[in-house]
């Protein structure tokens, strides 16, 4: 099964697990499952229509998702998956 | 983080800090991790800390049995009050301290946490005395 390590800010929505063992073939499958075990997470990493939100980043080992086949890109039972939250902001718009 | 604030000033400043949470939700700051502002462009009004350092800071946290407990930036020549763009970036759980650089001078210091209504609550700070990591 992939590992998938849950941020610091998501880990009360995964009863303070930091790291998640999930059966899933894909990126796509790996987030169903997560949301599907833990249901509060999924406003987190979901936006409206159900694509992961653009403060989000996904890992596979050290690659963004982006660079890879975005939510298509595959796992295997030795795959890390990081979850990343964007940190940024500032004053301006 | 002060120091950091004014060192970088005319730019924004940013890093994490770490430390712990007690059960009734006080957070004691014992901690800071530096962090290079990552953002392309405007430095002086945007921030952007790159996701390599954030899984480092996530990295020193398991490592030395701390909890990251939020995000530093500065607001050059603009009060230490959340953007909209640092709300709509805003992650669950973590303060975000916002200090407010005045010509070289803090002026303010403020930290503010999101809600479930995914709006800014402010915090109120205690003086700590902090280790910064080299």
């Amino acid at each position: 099964m992939a590992t998938v390590i849950i941020p610091t800010p998501l880990r009360k929505f995964t009863n303070n697990t930091a790291k998640v063992d999930i059966n899933a073939a894909t990126i796509e499958e790996t987030v169903q499952e997560l949301t599907l075990n833990f249901p509060d997470l999924k406003k987190h990493l979901l936006d409206d229509k159900g694509q992961i939100r653009s403060f989000i980043n996904i890992f596979v080992g050290d690659n963004d998702i982006r660079d890879l086949q975005q939510e298509k890109t595959s796992v295997k039972s030795d795959t890390l998956i990081s979850i990343v939250p964007a940190i940024a902001g500032g004053v301006k718009m | 983080m002060i120091e950091d604030g004014i060192k970088i000033y005319p730019d924004e400043c940013c890093g994490f800090f770490y430390g712990q949470e007690d059960h009734s939700g006080h957070r004691r700051v014992t901690d800071i991790l530096v962090v290079n502002n990552a953002k392309e462009g405007d430095r002086r009004r945007r921030f952007e800390i790159s996701s390599k350092d954030y899984i480092k800071a996530e990295q020193y946290a398991m490592e030395n049995n701390l909890q990251l407990l939020g995000v530093y930036h500065s607001h050059p020549d603009h009060p230490a009050i959340p953007s909209e763009q640092d709300r709509i970036a805003a992650q669950p759980y973590f303060s975000y301290i916002i200090i407010s650089v005045m010509k070289n001078n803090v002026t303010q210091f403020r930290s503010w946490i999101l809600n479930d209504n995914f709006s800014f609550e402010e915090e109120e700070i205690n003086n700590q005395q902090l280790n910064t990591i080299k």
